[in-house]
């Protein structure tokens, strides 16, 4: 059990000197993509190779979290101590094992797995959520700990009153990363100074949108973070207890954070009285079954609860009647990851970074046509034409650039004319889109836009629960709809009844799965609005 | 929560002053001084889910529609029940309504006494403005009294609500999703073999359509008792 | 004053809503000084004639040759009035919509029939079933409806009368889905 803050740094300074005493480090990725790759079996073929060749003094291999260019997993990097050099090496097979176990005496022997980590896809990215990513280890507490870990809730605590830690989040402008973008700070105040015996915070970790992966790789990556995120926003908020509700179809994530929690709980950094500042805190894992429509603010709530995740109306507000009743703060996970660093290097550095209605970064996850797909962390504010051409490398095979989807099923298309918009919460909605979640799905000049909406429609439509009739029925009939187009046998009016339908379903919805389902559908008609032209037959 | 102090507040329904008290909606406001708001899946006495969106109304200040049937009542709020935007959205919320099930009027027992069938009427909505959708579901006729058709179904779910909340059973509830959606007893067992069920008929009586009726009675003879519901309420409450 | 060249056809329907029109009684008398009956099932005219100023639709559109009728009075007619259910919502005839036309041809021509030993449906001479029946509107532009199974004669003689007399009406006084 660690009581208190020195004892916290003590157990720190322990690990960190342990460690130095190993002077190698080769840290093998085991995010869901690398390990979809085979990257624990490399992992345990690392251990036995350098066990017989009598290295386990020298050198250590430690499983760690994405580091980002899931294109080339997987990915293993090798850090040496007294250097602080490290090598990045891509697309590692089996048989390279012997020869990377040789470059920890020669350098150059694996030189063509060798990926440059000086390329623009590392050097244009601002890592604050994904600091620790990559480097330390999940599964450990511990190594956690040694990287300043908890020490900004052990200090919190002792030196900080809740209202404070609020009035610091709020200064630092950080807005829901979840796609929303309300002011997290608001957020908590509305929650704190509701009086109520209970209260909850809630980590959303239930990321739905196809082309999404920044929550997942977050957790697998670095739980502990998430863990005092919470715990932080149970101190500012009177809460003491939070659930994480995270997809079953994460299960690399529910494991991780599993153990992180029951790491934490053993150590005392969470629980009863932690630290004896008289503050509790105690976090349970919810997994979802899978439906979309539980990301949703009120339908997770609804599911946490032991019901059919449908969403209710708003308001009442979570703020006052959230989970069991009670006030509930419901924050994203990647929302809850940037709260240790605010904490830590305060309000003013975190508002110096990004723009100025947006501060910090954010995450995106880039997928489709794109060269160097994977998980990247930028200042808000960075171009389309920066995250698109210089972090990921452009489109493959010498094609061009078409339009890139961002926010997922509730997001809108933006074109190339476009491209040179700085991303932030207020220009992606200018643009007809939204930030979402961070999903940036890049398309090509091959792909036909009708078919594209037509696939998120359809994604909307299998995924409304059905409670409200303009998502039940709407996103059938718009489904219906986008195929007569696809088919070519649209008439004028079905362009007309396209049209006006979408905004029924977008004004009339209940929860904002409905709200934002004909986003697609409208951004597409704005920008490529030929492509629909061209599905009208006139007979 | 904190429980508040109910209170009297003043606001305007289309202009008109109104007061309610603070734990009012919109709606029970707008019904308590005549004036008319659409609703479907409301039914006086029992909890509100604002599913339908007939009700929705619009609010000065706010670019959204909000169902009148969930939205508490604010002191000095601007209320409309019937503009063009409203007026669109409703006829077009109807229409899909109409559109999803199979809503043959001149085959159905609930004929002359639906309330489906009568929005259309209100709302001169003398066609549907989408395709129809055609699609197909089992009738369950397995009970010795009554029917369940989905195909006749609007998804209000107030059979669930008045077995729940009225009748204490819960023998009904929902079932898949999307356009799929089904009102089902206990694990989709057939009517007949719901353990839960207690044939008492509140469903049926509450039912808005033809969905839930009473066997081998004719559109002539089909009484929907929708007023029920308040009765029984008020009948507790004396006892 | 030049008479209304008025149209009546019946198309998948039960002729109810003709019998509604019928059902007008001495009011027909009335109708009749003011149009004239170039095309219905009343008169023995075979082809569709050319400017037509109202025809009154009654049926859903359940075959090919349907859609082809529809496509010609729309191009020949000023005004389109959907009479009756079948006609603005598929009513009845739309009811084989839920099985599909194939599973209709099965029961009446293969499973209920005494005679046809070939087990074939007829498919020369007769029209050829749609997919699925459709409601007028959802093929050409309908410029009045008339709901009703079958509609109300006084409707009909209210909304013709309207016509006439050249002024708005609303006809949900009169009528509805299913009355």
């Amino acid at each position: 059990m660690i009581n208190s803050l020195e004892e916290l740094e003590a157990l720190a300074n322990t690990k960190r000197c342990n460690e130095q005493n190993c002077q190698e480090e080769l840290r093998v990725c085991i995010g869901s993509s690398c390990a979809s790759l085979g990257s624990e079996l490399l992992k345990a073929a690392l251990d036995e190779a350098i066990k017989t060749s009598n290295m386990s003094a020298q050198c250590r291999v430690k499983a760690v979290g994405c580091n980002g260019l899931c294109a080339k997993a997987p990915l293993i990097s090798h850090c040496n101590r007294a250097t602080k050099q490290s090598t990045l090496y891509e697309e590692v097979q089996n048989a390279d094992i012997p020869d990377l176990v040789q470059s920890l005496l020669n350098p150059t022997s694996v030189s063509h797995k060798h990926c440059d980590t000086k390329q623009d896809f590392f050097a244009a990215q601002t890592k604050i959520v994904l600091q620790n990513a990559g480097i330390i280890d999940p599964d450990d507490i511990e190594d956690y700990i040694a990287h300043e870990g908890y020490k900004t809730l052990f200090e919190t605590l002792e030196s900080k009153l809740p209202n404070e830690v609020i009035e610091e989040i709020k200064k630092s402008g950080l807005r829901g990363r979840g796609g929303g973008g309300f002011y997290t700070g608001l957020k908590w105040e509305s929650v704190a100074k509701v009086q109520s015996e209970e209260k909850y915070i809630i980590c959303n970790g239930d990321e739905g949108d196809p082309g999404a992966f920044m929550d997942r790789a977050l957790m697998e990556a670095d739980p502990h973070r998430i863990l005092e995120g919470m715990a932080l926003a149970g101190y500012a908020c009177g809460a003491s207890m939070g659930y994480i509700y995270v997809r079953a179809e994460y299960p690399v994530a529910v494991a991780k954070l599993s153990h992180a929690i029951k790491q934490a709980k053993k150590l005392g950094v969470l629980g009863a009285n932690i630290a004896h500042s008289g503050f509790s805190f105690d976090i349970e894992i919810r997994l979802g079954a899978g439906a979309f429509v539980c990301g949703e603010a009120t339908a997770l709530i609804t599911s946490i609860e032991g019901n059919r995740g449908n969403p209710r109306q708003k308001p009442p507000h979570l703020s006052d009647y959230g989970l069991f009743g009670k006030p509930t703060v419901l924050n994203n996970v990647e929302t809850l990851a940037n709260i240790v660093p605010i904490l830590t290097n305060g309000a003013a550095w975190f508002k110096s970074i990004g723009t100025e209605n947006s501060s910090g970064t954010k995450v995106f996850a880039l997928t489709g046509h794109i060269q160097n797909s994977g998980l990247v962390e930028v200042a808000m504010g960075t171009t389309l034409r920066t995250l698109i051409y210089k972090i990921g490398g452009g489109i493959p095979d010498g094609k061009k650039f078409k339009a890139v989807q961002t926010g997922g099923p509730s997001g809108g298309c933006i074109p190339e004319s476009l491209l040179d918009l700085e991303v932030d919460y207020e220009s992606l909605k200018k643009a007809g889109s939204i930030m979402g979640s961070g999903g940036m799905i890049i398309i090509d000049e091959e792909a036909n836009m009708v078919e594209l909406a037509r696939f998120f429609m359809d994604f909307c439509r299998s995924e409304s629960c059905g409670k409200c009739t303009p998502c039940r029925v709407g996103t059938v009939q718009l489904t219906e709809l986008l195929d007569k187009f696809i088919d070519k046998k649209a008439t004028r009016n079905d362009l007309e009844l396209l049209q006006n339908l979408s905004y029924v379903v977008k004004d009339t919805s209940l929860c904002g799965l409905g709200q934002s389902a004909p986003n697609p559908v409208l951004s597409t008609l704005k920008y490529f609005e030929h492509e629909y032209l061209e599905g009208i037959s006139d007979d | 929560m904190i429980r508040e102090k109910v209170r009297v507040k003043s606001f305007k329904i289309n202009g008109i002053d109104v007061t309610g008290a603070s734990n009012q909606t919109i709606l029970e406001v707008a019904q308590d001084n005549n004036i008319e708001i659409p609703t479907l899946c409301y039914l006086k006495g029992l909890s509100c889910v604002g599913s339908c969106r007939m009700c929705i109304v619009e609010i000065k200040g706010s670019n959204q529609l909000i169902p009148a049937c969930t939205a508490k009542i604010k002191e000095g709020m601007e209320v409309t029940t019937d503009s063009p935007r409203i007026k669109t959205n409703r006829e077009m919320i109807l229409s899909m309504l109409f559109s999803e099930r199979t809503h043959t009027c001149s085959v159905c027992v609930s004929n002359g006494n639906c309330e489906l069938q009568n929005k259309a009427h209100e709302l001169h909505l003398d066609h549907i403005q989408v395709p129809y959708h055609n699609a197909r579901f089992e009738i369950d006729a397995s009970h010795k009294n009554f029917v369940n058709d989905p195909n006749r179904c609007i998804l209000c779910t107030r059979c669930i609500r008045v077995c729940d909340e009225i009748e204490g059973a819960h023998a009904l509830d929902i079932m898949d999703r999307g356009i799929d959606t089904r009102i089902i007893h206990d694990m989709d067992e057939p009517w007949a073999q719901s353990l839960s069920c207690t044939s008492c008929g509140k469903c049926v009586y509450v039912c808005p359509t033809g969905a839930l009726y009473e066997k081998d009675i004719s559109d002539e003879e089909a009484d929907k008792k929708r007023s029920i519901i308040m009765e029984l309420l008020e009948r507790k409450a004396q006892q | 004053m030049k008479k209304i060249r008025l149209a009546t056809i019946w198309l998948d329907g039960c002729s109810g809503c003709h019998m509604s029109i019928l059902d007008m009684d001495a009011k027909l008398i009335e109708i009749a000084q003011f149009v004239d009956v170039v095309y219905s099932p009343y008169v023995d005219t075979k082809e569709f004639p050319k400017d037509v100023d109202l025809t009154i639709i009654e049926g859903a559109l359940s075959t090919d040759h349907d859609l082809e009728m529809i496509r010609k009075i729309r191009a020949n007619s000023k005004y389109i009035i959907g009479l009756g259910d079948c006609a603005i919502t598929g009513n009845i005839s739309a009811m084989k919509n839920l099985f599909g036309s194939e599973a209709v041809l099965e029961r009446s021509y293969g499973e209920l029939s005494d005679i046809n030993t070939s087990g074939g449906y007829p498919c020369k001479i007769v029209p050829k079933l749609l997919d699925k029946v459709l409601p007028l509107h959802e093929v050409i532009k309908v410029d009045y409806f008339l709901p009703g199974c079958p509609t109300p004669s006084e409707a009909i003689y209210e909304m013709l009368k309207a016509l006439i007399e050249g002024r708005e009406i609303d006809m949900s006084a009169y009528t509805r889905f299913g009355k």
